[in-house]
């Protein structure tokens, strides 16, 4: 497998100008003619479709909810960066690009980042010409917060929605191509496999998710816009029906996995109540602008929080982290959350929580004016928890979000299977070990409407595309392959249901592949997998059949293909003998318990090639190496 | 923490072409933290070990935003709680021994795809009617150059919330979409970006909802009253000024 950034040369800041003006263009005559496949319709999946389809080509939609704005994009609570420098601030392109790199633990290519940073001021721009009704002044001009540790106010914000606000201009700019008959849309459809002809990505398999029929769909280029897979945990902030699946069997037929262990924990999120939860609340973080972060430094202290005074409570991010206080970056927050709570200092009912206390901001600039800006935060928490945050400190603890690993794409956003690209979270782009707040929608735009359109011309410029139509050999071993996985979950009949496995699954991944990793654990960790994933298809109950609406056989391949990522995360955990960003291995931390880098044996991304499941997962690492032109290479401190 | 035993009624139908009924089922062992749907998870679980086939309903982000859930829980859309949707709606509202009854959003315009499954697609032809401001990719000016009155950018937020769930066309007695229609038309249409193509879009918009068979508004506002992110009934009277408007 061959491995090729294709980062064009030449200094960083002009990268991607002089690619653009490089890029190959299909005339608007042959576009037409051309069809380009979209998987996922969120943020990057929404906006490639809508750009591709403006430009002239052939699109077809796919995604597995109702309708394609219900994408999970539209979770998105914060913000989204750009380097507008409206507040004066002292903000730049470089600035940002320099926190995104140095927030990611200088596991990133550099060109991409750059590039991300530059993107970042035309989609609020877009966006705001779509009527994304993002929060004025009453200059009439655009706001701007400060978000996730960043030192300058650079995040624009719809209240605490605006992922749902910049899904609906995409998704609305989406719907005005189905209606110009340039795009054919398809909600609940699951794609299930890749179709590679030739070495090139020539169609997807799906499954019409309400008659249960298999679907051949053949196209040019295929851009997978399928998001994360946090919920390989079992419980994260992901939505229930987000999954990996699509990625994973581009993975089986040869797409690289690129850092599969680099995985976000979200500190700021309501705590676990019991056995049947079923999914985790993030509270948005920019909670932490003006809550302060405790515990009482005394594990016995049973009082009250309102009860404690001021001498008796431990501030620990603020006394760690004079500087930064409770706006470090979010994997400093959610280490030292579970620091303090292995000490036995947490606090509610089941002792694995902090407390995030209003009580001096409401004292500071009132009730009404932290409502004004926490508002419908307070509330889902207060609906939620029934506790009221105005006057008793929320709890919270860190649950899974987000995952810096996907699929190996090259500066184009192109995977090593030409004519398969992948965008938005799916990829492993541009937030290396540790992902900074506001900047995942920042690259789901960036990947949708500014890069994917001009790269995937440029392939299909000059790909040689044979002629083929769905009843190649190709497309019916890979549909016969599809359905063969669902009939072989049904037939087992065994005692297990699939909830059940996905929890045990979980509760190793979390424990093991967690917040904290060890040689030790993450050993042990690859056994548990193993032994699960072999009675999962030995005992698992899948109900009903496969020709109609049956959410739970949904659940059972989406399960099905976590038990292989999941030993694969384990496995790139265990491999990466250093700390880094989100990653922290316990043998390797500084004197002060913080992530402690090699840059000399592991300045590198990650990129495994799958070999199949015989009871073990076979997979061979490949290396890209992670060239730093332009910064210094520095441990973080957020002292 | 106390445990409830809740009896459920829940409509099961098999597709669209099949009748529906409804069933009964007891559930032990329910916690007032539970959120409805994970009781209705539980349930499954049970139903799925007795060799049963589960309810199916649809969910995803279970954090109100998605719009995916949108049961009639007791007759009302997404349950008794104001301003909540069904998935952020939780056990402690019940009590022990409590009958609660489950059915799907009833409108022709949103058939019955199984159990509690609707087929919401005639919203997103409505927006494809004209539910957006017509710029491409990369024709945008500098984001600035468009200032927007705070009051006016704040009041097409509060349209711009709707989550698409359809529960205001399960409480209207002539199953409208008046207020889905309303609150794009509203968001769009107050901006200056929205303004050039405000008549277009709201006879375009009107008339899509029409034509996919949901009736008409007679002001009976039990829409605002279950929508869960609270949107102003006063979209409709926007809607109806706009489309007036564009037709003279």
């Amino acid at each position: 497998m061959k491995l090729e950034s294709n980062v064009p040369s030449g200094p960083l800041e002009e990268k991607w100008d002089r690619h653009l003006k490089d890029i190959k263009l299909v005339s608007p005559n042959n576009k037409r003619k051309h069809k380009i496949i979209v998987v996922g319709t969120g943020l990057a999946g929404a906006s490639a479709a809508s750009s591709l389809a403006e430009l002239g080509y052939e699109v077809s939609t796919f995604c597995i909810q109702d309708s394609a704005r219900r994408a999970h994009s539209i979770a998105a609570q914060g913000g989204i960066n750009a380097a507008k420098n409206y507040p004066n601030d002292g903000d730049s392109v470089w600035r940002l690009f320099y926190d995104t790199i140095k927030g990611g633990d200088y596991r990133s290519r550099e060109a991409n980042v750059y590039r991300l940073a530059q993107n970042s001021n035309s989609i609020i721009d877009q966006a705001v010409a779509q009527g994304v009704p993002f929060a004025r002044e009453y200059s009439g001009l655009l706001d701007n917060r400060s978000f996730g540790g960043a030192q300058v106010s650079r995040t624009f914000y719809a209240r605490g929605q605006t992922g749902q606000q910049l899904l609906l201009g995409a998704y609305q700019s989406m719907m005005r191509q189905v209606h110009a008959g340039k795009i054919k849309n398809y909600p609940r459809h699951e794609m299930l496999d890749l179709v590679v002809v030739d070495g090139k990505a020539r169609g997807i398999i799906t499954r019409n998710l309400v008659d249960g029929s298999i679907n051949r769909w053949k196209a040019d280029a295929v851009v997978l816009c399928t998001g994360g897979y946090g919920n390989v945990f079992y419980l994260s902030t992901n939505a229930k029906n987000s999954n990996v699946t699509a990625a994973w069997r581009c993975h089986k037929r040869g797409a690289a996995f690129a850092n599969p262990c680099m995985v976000q924990i979200h500190p700021t999120c309501i705590p676990v109540s019991g056995d049947y939860q079923s999914k985790l609340t993030l509270m948005s973080e920019s909670l932490r602008n003006d809550g302060r972060v405790w515990v009482p430094r005394d594990p016995e202290d049973s009082r009250k929080p309102n009860d404690i005074p001021e001498e008796d409570r431990f501030y620990y991010l603020e006394e760690k982290y004079p500087s930064f206080g409770n706006l470090v970056p979010r994997d400093v927050a959610s280490r030292n959350a579970k620091m303090v709570t292995d000490e036995g200092k947490g606090v509610g009912e089941t002792g694995l929580a902090v407390y995030l206390d209003f009580r001096d901001a409401i004292k500071r600039e009132g009730k009404d004016a932290i409502a004004a800006k926490y508002g419908n935060l307070f509330d889902m928490y207060q609906n939620i928890t029934d506790d009221n945050p105005y006057e008793v400190p929320m709890r919270i603890f860190p649950a899974v979000h987000y995952t810096m690993g996907g699929l190996w794409v090259d500066y184009n956003l192109m995977s090593n299977i030409p004519g398969l690209f992948v965008a938005g979270e799916a990829n492993f782009s541009d937030h290396g070990a540790n992902r900074l707040g506001a900047s995942a929608l920042m690259q789901g735009l960036s990947d949708g409407y500014f890069i994917v359109p001009y790269t995937v011309g440029n392939y299909i410029a000059d790909a040689e595309l044979s002629n083929i139509t769905t009843e190649h050999e190709a497309f019916t071993e890979a549909a016969n392959t599809s359905s063969e996985t669902l009939d072989k979950l049904l037939s087992v009949n065994g005692d297990k249901t699939v909830v059940e496995f996905h929890r045990e699954l979980g509760k190793i991944m979390w424990d093991k592949v967690g917040i904290n990793r060890s040689k030790e654990g993450l050993e042990e960790a690859i056994e548990q997998i193993r032994t699960l994933r072999d009675e999962f298809y030995e005992n698992v109950r899948v109900p009903g059949d496969a020709t109609y609406y049956n959410k739970y056989l949904e659940f059972a391949h989406r399960v099905a293909d976590f038990f292989e990522l999941a030993e694969l995360m384990a496995v790139d955990a265990l491999d990466r003998d250093e700390s880094c960003g989100c990653h922290l291995r316990e043998e390797y931390q500084t004197e002060e318990g913080e992530a402690l880098r090699n840059d000399d044996d592991f300045s590198y991304v990650s990129a495994w090639e799958y070999g199949g499941v015989n009871g073990k997962l076979n997979t061979t690492l490949h290396k890209e190496p992670l060239d730093f032109e332009f910064v210094e290479l520095k441990q973080r401190s957020y002292k | 923490m106390s445990e409830m035993t809740i009896n459920l009624k829940i409509w099961r139908q098999k597709n669209a072409k099949s009748e529906g009924k409804f069933q009964d089922y007891k559930l032990n062992g329910v916690s007032e933290h539970m959120s409805f749907l994970e009781m209705l998870d539980v349930l499954n679980e049970n139903l799925i070990k007795e060799g049963e086939e589960p309810v199916e309903f649809d969910y995803d982000c279970r954090e109100g935003i998605c719009g995916s859930c949108n049961l009639v829980i007791n007759g009302r859309a997404h349950g008794p709680k104001h301003m909540t949707a069904a998935c952020q709606l939780h056990m402690r509202n019940y009590s022990d021994g409590d009958t609660i009854v489950v059915e799907p959003p009833r409108a022709k315009a949103f058939p019955v795809i199984k159990d509690l499954v609707v087929d919401r697609s005639a919203f997103d032809r409505i927006i494809e009617a004209g539910g957006y401001v017509s710029v491409k990719t990369g024709e945008a000016p500098e984001a600035n150059l468009i200032p927007v009155e705070k009051d006016i950018a704040d009041a097409a937020f509060d349209y711009a919330t709707c989550i698409g769930c359809g529960g205001c066309v399960a409480a209207c007695p002539n199953s409208s979409a008046s207020l889905f229609t309303g609150a794009k038309l509203a968001h769009l249409n107050s901006l200056p970006q929205g303004k050039p193509e405000r008549d277009k879009r709201s006879i375009a918009m009107v008339e899509q909802m029409e034509a996919e068979g949901f009736g008409d508004c007679s002001n009976h506002a039990e829409c605002e009253a279950v929508c869960p992110v609270g949107i102003s009934i006063s979209a409709i009277a926007e809607m109806r000024r706009d489309y007036l408007k564009a037709l003279v």
